[in-house]
Formats: C-alpha cells, structure tokens, sequence
C-alpha cells in the first residue's frame, strides 16, 4: 500500500510460514491485505467485508482467525500459518491430499480458508463425527460443492491420521 | 516383445482433477492476484437511493486526497453497456447521468494510488439527489399513475404481453381455440399465484477487472472474473474503438459464476475507459457489499398457473400468465431468461394444449440476468407445485399424478407445445428409478407413523427437464452459439488444445484431458488444456447454459479428430504403411498387428514439424481447429425426492433426505458430475429454505450483506443420495447433455412440496418460498392479530 498518511506507519513484526517478516504499514491495514499484497501470499481470499464467508482463514497463534477482522498491527509478534505453509517439504497435508481425492473443491476460491479449518479442527478433534464436521467449517462459506464432498475431505484426512 | 499393460480408457471413470494441486496450495491466480507495475485501483460511488434525479455531483473533496489520479462522473465517462438481446432496451451507461433507478448504480469512478485511498475518495463524493418515489412490486409498477423508469417504456412495461404455446406461432396471433376446450372440458381446474423470489448469486469470489492499455502497443489487455473473455473482448473492442485484434481478454482463475459472470458490467467498461484514456493500469476489485446490489440478481418472477385436468390425474391444459420483475435496466440477458420459463413449462408432460404469457417490468432494483439454471427451474418450480396441488385435489399420490402426465419414451424427439424439440428422454425410467432407489413407499410408511406420532414430516418429489448446451446460433444473435477448439501436437508430441469454454469451476483441464488421453491414446499428463484467454484461445464463446460438454468438447472432439487424422498421414509416410492400419496406444503409433514396426508421438511430430521430405498432398505441422454449431439444444431430465421435518413448536425445518436420480447423458467424469449437482442441490434447497433477496418499500435492499442474506452452509443439509440413469442425446457425438444447472430444477419444489405436505393436518395447498420459521409457525398456531399471511389455504 502507498504511504497516504507517511506520519503514522508503524512497524510490524511477525513469523508468517515459519520466516520472520517486517514491514512498515499502516495502523488500518488489515491483516489479509498485509498478507496478500506485501508479502504476496495470496492463497487467502477476500470473499466478504463481514467476517461471513471465512475464504480468508488462516491460523493465528494456533487458532483460526478471519484475517479481513484482524489489523496487521494487531498480528504484530504473532505466529502466523497461512495455506501457503501447510504442506510440508513439497508433501502435501493429509486435508489437501482429501480435498484432492474426495473433489473437495470446484472453483478452489474458498479452499484456502475451508482448509485452514479443517486442519485445525482435526487439531482440536482428530476424530470428529460428519455433524462435528460439519459445525467445524460452519464458518466458511463454499457456494459450489454443497459440502458433501467437502466433508469427505476432511473425513479422508481423519481416517489418514 | 513383452506385451505393455495399454493405458486405460479415462472417459467415464473418477479422474481426480488436474486443477486442485495449486488450488489446494494457495496458488491459483484469480484477478485480484494480477498485479502490475504502476497499478491504480478504481472505487465506485453508487447510488445511495433508488430513484432520484441527480442535482450535483461534488467530487472536489475526493479529487484533494493526496493519492488520487482522477475522478470521473457520468458527465465526463458517456461510455454505453452492451445491448445483448433483440428486445427493446432503455439506454443504460456505464456510469449514470441526470437520474439513477437503482440503490448500487454507478454515479462515478475514483482512481488511487492505493485501494484504501480509493474507498476514502469515493465515499467523500458528495451528491446531491432529488429524491423520486421507488418503484419495487411489479404489479404495482405496471399501472396507471405509478412512477416510471424509463420514458420510451410506459407503464413500465419492458415486455408487454407476449404470447406462446399451442395455437401461438413467434409474431403471429395467438389462437386460443386448444386451449379454452381443454378448460371447457375439465373436471377439476387447480390455480395458484406462486412467487419465485429474488436471489443473489453471490460466487464466493466477487467480480474484479484488471484493464491494461499499453499506449506505445495501442492495444489493451483485460483481466476479468467472467465466464465469456471472447464476449467481453468483442465489448471492449467496441467501446474503446480498439479492434478485436487490439484486445485481449483474459478471465484467470474464476472463483464461481452461477450465470451472473456472463454479463459484461459498467465495470469492465469503465475500467477499460479509464485505463485508455490515462495509459496506466487499473484494478477494481468488487467487495461483497458492492456485489450485493451491483451483480445481477437471479429468478424474480409471480407465476398465475391455473391446471385444467380430469378426475383421472390426466391434465389437459395450463396457462400460466408471468409477470417478470427485471430491475432497472436490460443487462446482457436480462429480457431472454423469463422466456425460457415459458418455453420449459412443457416440463416433462405431454400436455394437449399450453399458454403462457410473459410480461416483463422495470422495477428501481438491481436487473436481473442469468442465475444458475437462468427461467427453467422457474418453469419447473410452477408446473411441479401444480401436479402437486392437482395431486392433493385428486388425493392421488404426488408420483402417480406425474406418471399419469409424463411424455412417453417411444414419442422422442418430442416437439413441445413451447416448440422445442426435446432430443431424447425415458422419464419414467427416471420417475421409477427415484422411487425405488429412495424407497419411496418406505419414506410414505415412515411420514405417516411420524404424523401419527404428531410430527410435522413431510414428502416431496418432483421431476424436471431443461434445455442446456446452449446454441445454436440463431438463438443467440449477439455472439453466436458454437463453440471451438484447437488440438496440437506440439514438436516433442504433448498435446495442447484450447477451449472457448472457460471454466469457473467445472474441471475442464480434467474432462477434457480425459477425452484427448482416450482419443490418442497418451498419458493425461501429456496433454494441457488451454482456455480462458482470447490471446491464446483465437475463438469462443463462453460459459453457461451448461454448454461446456456438449458444445465445447464437441467442438475439442472435432478438433481432435482432425489432428489426428493428419497425424496418421505424417505416421503413415514414415512407417510405410496405410493410416488406416494404424494404432494410436501408449504414446505411440504403430502398425495394426506388428507393434514393433511403431513411433513415439515425439518421433511423428519431429517429422511433422521438419518434414524430410514433405509427403504428398500434406502442410507441415500438426495443429487443427474446428468449430462445433449444435443443431439442437440438450435436454437433461430428472427427479428429486425429499423428505422434511418442521418443528411445531418453532416453525423452524429441517431437512432429512434428498435423494436425486439425473440424466444427463453419457458421462466424462462421474466425481465431477456428482460435484455439479450436489452444488445445485446447494442452491435450489437454499432458495427453497433460506435465501431471498429482500427490498423495502424505498428500494433499499434489506438482505445487502452476508450477514443478512443467508447462504447454505455445511450444517443445513444432510447427506445427498444420487443415482443416475444413461439416455444419450444424438445432438452430439458424445451423447453429452450437460449437468451444471441440474441440481437446482428438481429441488426447489420438492422442497416446498415436502413442507407443503408437512403441513397437511393445516390445509394449505401452497407455500410461497422461502420455507421462514415465522412463517411456517403462523401456519401452525393460525393468524395472530395484526400479522401477515402466513400462506395461502
């Protein structure tokens, strides 16, 4: 973002997919927006400007957040996995291989986000039950599958552990 | 020779698709990931108000802020949208000048530095409005007196009264001899006012443009969340003055479309405008809120059915009279989707004699265009709630009625009384299928041991035909209706093929390889799929109307069959042997019986490319294209069955079981196809229960967010059982139909119909959509004083 307000930029400092990055923003600069256009991660999405649609999860200190309800600033000295750091060493995370497997996605704009909770609800519950699955990504928003394969994805990813 | 396992045949089978691997790794590039040196962001002032005359505009507290280029009002930016039907259309610019008629409109355009300084400026425009009543019921809006949108278009009539079906010939005069006997003759008439609501598509990526012109190149490239790049390209050219050959359309990775990217929008224009006339390049990228009110909206129609039938179940005659709300302007397809209601409200039925008619109305709302399924879940929506009301009249069961009524699999191809030509169907076959694979009687055993018990469970099932693979050319005199494709073998024997098709989600890179893989007989993973830009992709048309199958792999099969052909002929020179006696297996070329005597594909394409000598009669290279003008649409059938339970206490339902048995034709990709309908499913079970686009009295629209427009999520459907039964269309070499649209036919009045039967022990016939607690509960514990209608008994 071009510097409007030069006189209130302040730094911010964070570990996003294992690598500290520093920057000079904006107090309103939003988190998904420091993400996306200065570090050029832009596997989240902006899908609403309502925190609904959850296209822009990501794991925040270990817990999902919508990244379009969060400032950068506000992220400051956080740990930060975004869809960029989930497989590792080139090997896919065992939800990605399910979203693979199962066709758990169509136009892919909300599998970011949907993956991102799906990897930490198995955290919390690796063995969670098709309603647990369900409630679990209650708060992303996929317009195009239906969410049956979806849940299939997750639940591939669940048997795989 | 050790004999080599051949590569099986992919066509049929659940290939995983060939797109995910950078989808699921964060790595696809969607418009708001095009980035470019220099880049400026666009951000619209809209309308705060839905009908006023524009006194002034003030723009000089935008035009201030430290990181604005430019601010442009209507005065300045005359540029006009695209006339896309043969209907009359009221002018419409790309940015409003003098009045606005709807909350959303464009009224004029910031460009920033920076996307947050473009959003200040914007919304320090100031304007001044001379605010004009709103005008939001369509039958309100076609009397006398009422305000009116456009001068040229009196009563507000955009359509006026148009005719069609039995005895009413295109142009002519109708003759309602057939059908006034059909209702002179019957025994028992049903009639029903039914409102199929408004909807917001709401893709989950909302729309965005990138627009480039390079003043030293005199040409503009566009990037754009749409489904047609080659219609968008054809309305920049025109616009900007630039030819087609000067523009190129790119549509990246598209996050969704469901019908309502396939209109060319003020703000693809104005960004194309604005790029050309400053030389920099521009972004705009819609957020929801904008998406809400600057998207064409779907459905919008009041259907009056009245069903002329006789004791036995049989029906001998419908009218349905359509009243269209299309909102404040025709868009690209705005006036052409309600004649497709009228033209599916044949639905499944061999009835004697049909008539509709269909008025189309400006109202200060949002337009309407093409939302997934675009007029035919609309008809099937009336027609169904209509045997289901016969049925309840005649105490039949809801499957018997329609097995009564159904067109026999021995009369096609059946000419409707709407004059289509249905290709092929057994919709019996469906009907049986469905009741026997979601045990039909069983589930009426299980709703009245429920009832019983005092429960509110209810049944529903419905049948449904539409028109897909969208074509021909004379249905679509603005773009034409083919499709086209290009095959080449490249010089170290990969494949690559374009396609007009461009995807939103579809899996086109999949299917499409799959059918090159089978027709060569090479690995999938030496083919790639082109599409999506119309510097790569010479000629298209675009997505929708479920075409991508039966048109555009048609026109790839086509494609294909002629690069392989002369690739036998190159095979044939250096093998020695006739290009009949050839086989194409395993990445190779070799003579029929004698597989030693072969060449890799990389072998024959070498030659093709540095012919040594030329043979005769041949061009060197291997790269054919071929166009594909279907002289039929497709017409996919099916039948949904769905059970449903409202809780007495709240009003509120709940979904048990959906259960769906689709014909679509031949299959590429079964995974694939599942995928298609559980999404329409999605969306014909939302509108049913949770989604509806609601305006107030002023023309605001009170459903503008997420937050209070509903759309599904995982928690509010149970498990879809699918089933499909195989009837090919010989529209098509492939035997295709198309199945993008499908899932949202069937389930929208099986949904109602099974609340509707929830609610027998009440006595309603009809429920309008959508399914609201509150209003299902008003049914339940009667009219309170002061409150509305609950539904109509």
């Amino acid at each position: 973002m071009a510097a409007a307000d030069e006189g209130r930029m302040v730094q911010v400092s964070m570990k996003v997919n294992g690598k500290v990055r520093k920057a000079q923003v904006e107090p309103r600069l939003l988190l998904v927006h420091f993400l996306r256009e200065h570090l050029l991660l832009t596997g989240a999405h902006v899908g609403c400007d309502t925190s609904q649609c959850g296209a822009c999860t990501i794991v925040l200190d270990g817990r999902t957040v919508k990244s379009c309800t969060v400032f950068a600033v506000q992220a400051s000295g956080s740990e930060i996995t975004t869809i960029e750091g989930v497989a590792k060493d080139g090997q896919l995370h065992p939800v990605q291989e399910g979203f693979w497997e199962e066709h758990g996605l169509q136009c892919g704009y909300c599998t970011p986000g949907m993956i991102m909770s799906a990897v930490a609800l198995l955290t919390d519950n690796p063995k969670p039950t098709e309603q647990q699955i369900r409630e679990g990504i209650a708060g992303n928003i996929c317009r195009c599958t239906g969410y049956q394969h979806i849940v299939n994805a997750i639940q591939y990813a669940a048997n795989k552990r | 020779m050790a004999t080599v396992p051949v590569l099986p045949k992919l066509v049929g089978e659940r290939v995983k698709r060939r797109e995910d691997p950078r989808l699921i790794q964060g790595r696809g590039t969607y418009v708001d990931d095009v980035k470019i040196a220099g880049l400026q962001h666009l951000a619209f002032k809209r309308s705060d108000v839905a009908h006023a005359r524009i006194r002034a505009i003030d723009t000089s507290a935008a035009e201030a802020m430290e990181g604005v280029e430019a601010v442009f009002t209507g005065a300045q930016m005359t540029e006009m949208l695209p006339k896309g039907t043969a209907f009359p259309s009221p002018s419409n610019r790309a940015i409003a000048v003098d009045t606005v008629r709807y909350v959303g409109e464009p009224l004029a355009v910031v460009v920033a530095s920076d996307r947050y300084v473009a959003r200040d400026a914007a919304d320090a425009i100031v304007v001044d409005y001379d605010v004009l009543p709103a005008v939001v019921d369509p039958e309100r809006a076609m009397e006398d007196g009422v305000p009116q949108l456009h001068a040229e278009f009196p009563n507000n009539l955009a359509v006026k009264l148009m005719p069609s079906g039995t005895g009413a010939p295109p142009g002519g005069t109708p003759d309602d001899t057939a059908i006034d006997k059909a209702f002179a003759a019957a025994e028992v008439v049903v009639k029903q006012r039914m409102v199929n609501h408004r909807l917001v598509p709401n893709a989950i990526e909302p729309r965005g443009v990138v627009a480039h012109f390079e003043p030293g190149k005199g040409s503009m490239t566009i990037w754009s969340s749409t489904q047609n790049p080659h219609t968008l390209r054809m309305t920049i050219s025109a616009l900007t003055g630039l030819g087609q050959d000067q523009v190129r359309a790119i549509a990246p990775e598209v996050g969704g479309g469901f019908g309502a990217k396939i209109n060319i929008y003020p703000e693809e224009c104005v960004a194309a405008a604005v790029s050309k006339r400053l030389g920099m390049p521009v972004k705009w990228i819609e957020d929801r809120s904008e998406a809400f009110v600057a998207t064409t909206h779907g459905r919008g129609i009041i259907g009056y059915l009245e069903m002329a039938a006789r004791r036995d179940g049989k029906v001998l005659g419908v009218r349905l009279r359509l009243v269209a709300d299309i909102g404040a302007y025709n868009m690209l397809g705005t006036s052409v989707i309600p004649t497709l209601t009228m033209l599916m409200a044949n639905a499944t039925y061999d009835f004697p004699a049909i008539r509709t008619t269909l008025t189309e109305v400006f109202t200060n709302k949002t337009p309407t265009d093409a939302y997934r399924g675009a007029g035919r879940p609309e008809a099937t929506y009336f027609i169904e709630r209509g045997m289901d009301m016969l049925a309840r009249e005649l105490k039949m069961d809801p499957a018997e009625v329609r097995r009564k009524n159904l067109i026999p699999k021995d009369k096609f191809p059946f000419h409707t009384q709407m004059g289509a030509v249905y290709d092929s169907g057994d919709y019996e076959k469906a009907l049986d299928a469905a009741l026997a694979f979601a045990n039909w009687k069983g589930l009426q055993a299980e709703r009245d041991k429920a009832k019983a018990e005092g429960r509110l469970v209810g049944l529903g099932l419905a049948m449904y035909v539409e028109v897909c693979g969208v074509g021909p050319s004379w249905l679509m005199p603005g773009t034409g209706g083919w499709e086209h494709s290009q095959v080449t073998v490249e010089r170290d024997g990969r494949i690559s093929a374009t396609t007009g098709v461009s995807p939103q989600g579809q899996g086109n890179e999949t299917t499409f390889g799959q059918m090159l893989a089978d027709q060569f007989g090479v690995p999938i993973e030496h083919i790639t799929i082109l599409h999506g830009d119309t510097g790569i992709v010479k000629q298209g048309i675009g997505t929708f109307g479920s075409r991508s199958q039966a048109v555009g792999g048609t026109a790839l099969h086509m494609a294909g069959t002629k690069a392989k052909a002369k690739m036998a002929r190159f095979a044939a020179a250096l093998l020695e042997a006739h290009e009949d006696d050839l086989v194409f297996e395993n990445g190779r070329i070799s003579v029929k019986g004698a597989p030693a005597r072969g060449k890799s594909f990389a072998e024959v394409a070498w030659f093709a490319y540095i012919p040594t000598p030329l043979p005769q009669g041949l061009e060197p290279g291997l790269s054919e294209s071929a166009f594909f003008e279907p002289t039929n649409n497709t017409y996919p059938f099916g039948c949904v069955i769905c059970m449903l339970e409202i809780d007495r206490e709240t009003g509120e339902p709940k979904l048990l079981k959906v259960a769906a048995v689709d014909d679509a034709g031949n299959l590429i990709n079964p995974m694939i196809v599942e995928g298609q309908i559980h999404g329409g499913l999605a969306q014909g079970i939302g509108q049913a229960m949770i989604e509806e686009a609601v305006y107030g009295e002023d023309g605001q629209l009170l459903t503008g967010s997420l937050m209070d427009y509903a759309l599904p999520r995982a928690t509010d459907f149970p498990r879809f059982e699918l089933e499909s039964t195989v009837t090919p269309t010989p529209v098509n070499p492939l035997g295709a139909k198309g199945v993008g649209e499908a899932g949202t036919m069937g389930s929208t009045p099986a949904v109602v119909a099974a609340a509707v039967d929830a609610l027998s022990e009440f006595g309603v016939a009809h429920i309008d959509m959508m399914l609201r607690p509150e209003k299902l509960w008003r049914i339940i514990h009667g009219p309170r004083q002061g409150s509305g209608q609950g539904g109509q008994a």
